[in-house]
């Protein structure tokens, strides 16, 4: 991160010529030349939606006219902090974000250290752990309602072939969140897995090597290198995958609806309900709001935890 | 980097003289052979992770084997119990017959291909000129703006459906490719990775070109995009594979079914025909095919341009 910081060091110095060593970087026009075409999309699709939104949050605005989107305050958000659903389905998000993230990370890792082997065959590993990411949502869900089908899935008629009880892995609110869960896992941990096979494909063999005449073992090599070499890729990865897990919405609502008894339910979910289903579009806006102030906090605590002890 | 400081930087060092025996191994044989850098060369580490391999294989495999499978059945075995993988009345084609027949498949592919092809260069290009600003520019507020860019990472896109759908109203755009298009190209994250990449590029080229009198513009587009190519590469495969895949925005923002992509054609197919097992899986295998066959044919270049990224290497 060191070049971030010169051109400030520049500005604080107050040098009106740039240092030899920073002739490279022009100034003025040619930076706003260069990311005005991305700022223009960047406004037009994502500020001002962003805005939209901010401003229906402080109104009664509806789909149907029922309200006129007259400005009614904070009193979206004072209703919001006091709706049980606000806070059961927020509930929900982070309890999915905990039992996603974790094995997304884990089996992630240990795919790409067995596949960095020099087994044969790279290909159908990485096509095997990676295709599954490439499917659209839509067929994630046909493939797993079936298999999850609790009197002719194929998941049960494998624990009865094996002599144990059947599971409703839908329908049951103990047990629906761990099975999308599992959906989850299947579905995208191919990308983390690239990821860790990349980083591990870019440690510099003379580490193993200088290692390996020290005499050190297997299980030293992969405390002592491999995985402190990977803490940068798995503290990104952390980050990224809280994010997404965060964000859930499609794979809960084509397979649950947020059922049995709401146990499901991400916050997004009721977000698009009151705005869809009961057409309370400033409220839901509101709510939105709610939430995004949760994920900046929760990612501003994560990036603390996770770039500590670096540079 | 943490590789300087283990690695024997000291010249004065003289060589051993008597190398292990694993060192020798991994020259001789190179990475991704005999030797592995974590688990070492003995016969039970490598036969216990090939079982490893194996056993997790077939858990990712399996769900798409019985997809595939359930494509080629009647409907009435689509439909019966457990876990028979080959059907009472025999394999069949009835399905992919009646997905075809309705006849809309190549126009809501040729829509995918259109649109995933637009956004991907506009997404690239745009992208990519931002990253060049805020690595290699200096401008008044790059700091804050670079700050606000990565902030808008978090937003989750779920919540801007109904302000756009609303702008896409105001400005006449409903129901054309635009408004499937445009709000797509927006992708905070991809200009973060490469502005990554970008600070890594030696500046020394960027001088030498400079020192030769090159503007800007060519420093872009002569020193700093040849250097990046792989980087590129990864960022397009990525807003491919999210832009073929997105379903919601798509769905909300086209009502014509001329102008449907694959993913949101083929789910008004299943709502018009109910809950049919063979079709559905029928049709699933016939939208997940073009990018499967995408990753098959460019694997190794999509791993490798992973490998590239920020994310990966650091």
């Amino acid at each position: 991160m060191a070049s971030v910081s010169t051109p400030a060091r520049q500005v604080a110095a107050g040098s009106r010529r740039p240092a030899a060593t920073d002739r490279s970087r022009s100034s003025g026009g040619t930076g706003w030349l260069f990311a005005t075409p991305f700022l223009v999309f960047f406004t037009l699709f994502l500020i001002v939606p962003l805005g939209i939104g901010l401003w229906m949050s402080f109104t009664n605005s509806s789909l149907t006219g029922h309200g006129d989107g007259t400005f009614v305050g904070l009193d979206n958000y004072t209703e919001a902090l006091g709706d049980s659903q606000v806070w059961e389905t927020l509930g929900n998000t982070v309890w999915f974000t905990v039992l996603s993230t974790v094995p997304l990370v884990v089996v992630a890792l240990v795919m790409a250290l067995l596949v960095y082997t020099g087994m044969p065959g790279q290909w159908l590993w990485r096509l095997a752990f990676f295709a599954s990411h490439l499917l659209p949502v839509a067929v994630v869900y046909q493939i797993w309602s079936m298999l999850y089908q609790p009197d002719r899935g194929m998941l049960n008629g494998l624990l009865q072939a094996v002599g144990l009880d059947g599971v409703t892995w839908l329908t049951d609110e103990k047990v629906a969140m761990w099975s999308i869960a599992l959906v989850t896992l299947w579905w995208t941990v191919g990308f983390n897995f690239l990821l860790y096979l990349a980083a591990l494909q870019a440690i510099p063999d003379h580490l193993y090597e200088a290692a390996a005449l020290d005499g050190a073992g297997a299980w030293r090599r992969l405390w002592s290198i491999t995985l402190p070499q990977l803490r940068r890729t798995t503290g990104l990865i952390a980050v990224l995958q809280v994010m997404a897990s965060l964000k859930v919405f499609d794979q809960i609502y084509l397979l649950t609806k947020g059922g049995p008894n709401g146990s499901t339910r991400p916050i997004l979910e009721y977000i698009y309900d009151t705005g869809f289903t009961n057409y309370r579009l400033g409220y839901a806006s509101a709510v939105s709001y709610v939430f995004f102030a949760v994920i900046i906090i929760l990612s501003i605590a994560q990036l603390k935890i996770f770039s500590r002890g670096e540079d | 980097m943490t590789t300087e400081t283990l690695s024997p930087r000291t010249p004065g060092k003289p060589p051993r003289s008597t190398m292990p025996r694993e060192v020798v191994r991994r020259r001789r044989y190179g990475r991704g052979h005999a030797w592995h850098p974590t688990l070492g060369t003995g016969l039970l580490p490598r036969v216990l992770t090939l079982l490893a391999l194996a056993l997790m294989t077939v858990a990712w495999l399996v769900p798409f084997g019985w997809g595939v499978d359930t494509s080629f059945k009647t409907e009435v075995d689509a439909s019966a119990s457990g876990v028979d993988w080959i059907p009472k009345a025999g394999f069949t084609l009835d399905a992919y017959r009646t997905i075809f027949g309705q006849g809309k498949l190549p126009v809501w592919a040729l829509n995918s291909l259109v649109i995933a092809v637009c956004v991907t260069a506009l997404t690239v290009a745009v992208s990519a000129m931002a990253a060049y600003a805020f690595s290699r520019t200096l401008f008044r507020g790059r700091r804050v703006l670079f700050a606000v860019i990565i902030a808008s990472i978090m937003v989750p896109p779920q919540i801007l459906i109904v302000p756009l759908f609303r702008q896409m109203l105001a400005m006449n755009l409903v129901d054309t490719y635009a408004a499937v298009i445009l709000p797509q190209v927006v992708a905070p994250a991809m200009v973060f990775i490469l502005k990554k990449f970008f600070d890594g590029i030696p500046r020394e080229l960027e001088e030498a070109a400079r020192i030769d009198g090159a503007g800007s513009f060519r420093v872009f587009w002569s020193v700093v995009m040849p250097l990046s190519r792989p980087i590129l590469a990864a960022v397009a495969i990525f807003v491919f594979i999210n832009t073929w895949n997105n379903f919601l925005w798509p769905f909300i923002s086209t009502s014509d079914p001329q102008l449907m992509t694959l993913p949101v054609g083929l789910s008004t197919v299943k709502d018009s025909t109910g809950l049919r097992n063979a079709q559905e899986s029928a049709s699933s295998i016939l939208g997940s095919l073009p990018l499967l066959i995408v990753f098959m044919l460019f694997q190794r270049q999509i791993v490798k341009s992973v490998a590239t990224t920020g994310l990966g290497g650091q």
